[in-house]
């Protein structure tokens, strides 16, 4: 007897649902592919998802005959917006804190990377420093930036600091976390062809650290945007935060919200500008592959 | 035996102060021979290039070895289990990468001779490509293109094939027989396949687990060039048991 004539006694004895024939086919679906709102671009979907919002806003607003002195119409902003780029007051005051910004970023991201690289080289530096970087990563360094003003005085140096402090954290914290994902193996590697200590720290671990160095830079230009800000909150003359105060002052809320535009803007921009080099440096990088963004 | 190229002089190695992984041992390569070390996983066998590499310090005993070559460096070659290359280069920067660590005018003049390696390994095509666009066994020809780079006379071999799929791995070692046959470079090769050691080598170290100790050297006069023919022949099946046996004997021990 094969295995193929057991008994039907055998399979009716079995307790549960009879066993029957089933077939499974399967072919190509006749006809066009149905098309999904989904499958539209993402930016059109967005674009479009804040057009709405906007009118939406614009309605209640003019519906409800809200003050604009609590919340202007998104027509009343941009109102503001072609007045205050008009007159000269906003480009004048975003200069100021473009400048802010990028001389913080730029301080962060040298002293961020140079830590970064002392604390993964030396096992000394990593031991002691670590644990203290780690405590004051967790200290609000916004809490600082009153302290930096009596320090540094009420001009441009003493928000460009504060900016730096702020955005130095993440950079130095991404970095050695690159620095350090090198593998033994790749590293003896290296080795084994004569790589000296510097070379593998060049050609070895400065490349392998990128995709997460890029990471930190993202979260360091976002956070550099608001330290300028909260920087010129605390005390100063000029900048968009200096704006945002004034207007607030005067109770001319339309133009305040102009300059929120504004930041967001700017932020923007550097957000875009980072993951745009970013991904062109780890094009090879497991998250990029296939992005098709290969030099 | 011709000229001694590499010797190991009762060497000992510790890891932490209690581990014993390489316990007294003693081996003479000369000129030209392929010398395999097989060994159940764990047994010392990476330790060993290791500690030849310089990458793992002695606990006793020494190792020593000669070659003509343009550095220290350009002495030896390393192939690793894994491919270990670096994937923001293209396949020929990778294959350049020991020269371009020498100097830039050292990379310059090796460009043609890389590019002639590669086509050796049958790579012509992807010289230009990253390594995530090939697959592992092409990535390990990269590796091992690489390691001849310098010409050095001494190869440095730890499982190479190790991680790739079995026709694969048949390809890349009848490759590497024929790459060997066209100037026999002393070869140091690991692995635990011993089929793959009886095919390769004119001499066989059976290494002992815990503590890694040479269990028997076994000489491989199976007449060369070898093909994959080679391996039906009664011959080496007569080798390959012996190998087997003398594994059997140390596994039987420890266990
Ligand atoms: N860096 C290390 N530190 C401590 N023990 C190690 C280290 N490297 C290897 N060992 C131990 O030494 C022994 C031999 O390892 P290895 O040479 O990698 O063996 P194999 O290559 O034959 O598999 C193993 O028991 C392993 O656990
Ligand atoms: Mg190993």
């Amino acid at each position: 007897m094969s295995v193929h004539d057991i008994p039907a006694t055998d399979q009716e004895s079995r307790p549960g649902e009879a066993v029957r024939r089933h077939t499974v086919r399967r072919e190509a679906a006749s006809g066009p592919a149905r098309r999904r709102l989904s499958d539209l671009p993402g930016w059109l979907l967005a674009g479009t998802a804040v057009l709405l919002l906007l009118a939406v806003w614009e309605a209640i607003v003019r519906a409800f005959s809200v003050s604009e002195f609590l919340f202007p119409a998104p027509t009343r902003v941009v109102q503001a917006l072609v007045e205050g780029f008009g007159n000269g007051t906003f480009g004048k005051h975003s200069l100021v804190t473009l400048q802010e910004i990028i001389y913080g970023f730029a301080i962060a991201v040298v002293v961020g990377l140079l830590v970064a690289v002392w604390v993964s080289s030396s096992r000394l530096a990593e031991k002691t420093l670590l644990p203290i970087i780690v405590v004051l990563q967790t200290v609000p360094k916004v809490a600082l930036a009153p302290l930096f003003l009596v320090w540094f005085g009420f001009g441009m140096e003493s928000k460009v600091l504060a900016t730096a402090l702020i955005a130095f954290f993440p950079v130095l914290v991404n970095a050695t976390l690159g620095f350090n994902s090198t593998s033994v193996e790749q590293i003896n590697m290296m080795k084994s062809f004569g790589a000296t200590r510097l070379q593998i720290l060049a050609r070895l671990r400065l490349p392998s650290a990128l995709p997460s160095i890029m990471a930190g830079l993202d979260m360091a230009v976002v956070l550099s945007v608001i330290g300028a800000v909260v920087a010129e909150f605390v005390g100063s003359q000029a900048g968009l935060g200096y704006l945002i105060l004034a207007s607030n002052t005067s109770l001319d809320v339309a133009t305040m919200f102009g300059v929120l535009v504004v930041l967001s803007v700017i932020g923007l921009i550097l957000h875009y500008i980072v993951v745009f080099l970013g991904r062109r440096l780890t094009f090879w990088s497991e998250e990029n592959r296939g992005r098709n963004v290969a030099p | 035996m011709t000229t001694t190229v590499m010797r190991f002089d009762h060497v000992v190695k510790k890891y932490g102060g209690s581990t014993l992984a390489i316990d007294d041992f003693d081996l003479e390569i000369g000129d030209g021979e392929f010398v395999s070390i097989v060994g159940p996983s764990g047994c010392g066998k990476s330790t060993l290039l290791k500690l030849v590499m310089g990458l793992e310090p002695l606990s006793g005993g020494a190792i020593s070895y000669s070659a003509d070559a343009r550095s220290v460096s350009a002495m030896t070659g390393m192939v690793f289990q894994q491919p270990l290359l670096l994937p923001w280069h293209t396949v020929l920067d990778n294959v350049l990468v020991p020269s371009s660590l020498q100097s830039r005018a050292q990379r310059k003049a090796d460009q043609g001779w890389a590019r002639e390696l590669i086509e050796m390994l049958g790579l012509e095509e992807f010289a230009a490509s990253h390594p995530y666009q090939l697959s592992g066994g092409m990535q390990q020809r990269v590796g091992i293109a690489r390691a001849l780079l310098h010409d050095p006379r001494i190869l440095l071999m730890d499982e190479p094939f190790g991680a790739l799929d079995a026709m694969t791995r048949d390809q890349l070692t009848m490759d590497l027989l024929r790459i060997w046959e066209t100037d026999r470079k002393t070869v140091l090769f690991i692995t635990h396949s011993i089929s793959e050691a009886v095919l390769l080598s004119d001499r066989v170290v059976v290494l002992t687990p815990r503590p890694g100790r040479i269990a028997d050297t076994i000489d491989i006069d199976l007449p060369r060039p070898r093909t994959l023919a080679t391996i039906n022949t009664p011959e080496f099946g007569e080798h390959a048991r012996r190998i087997r046996q003398v594994l059997d004997g140390t596994e039987a021990v420890t266990s």
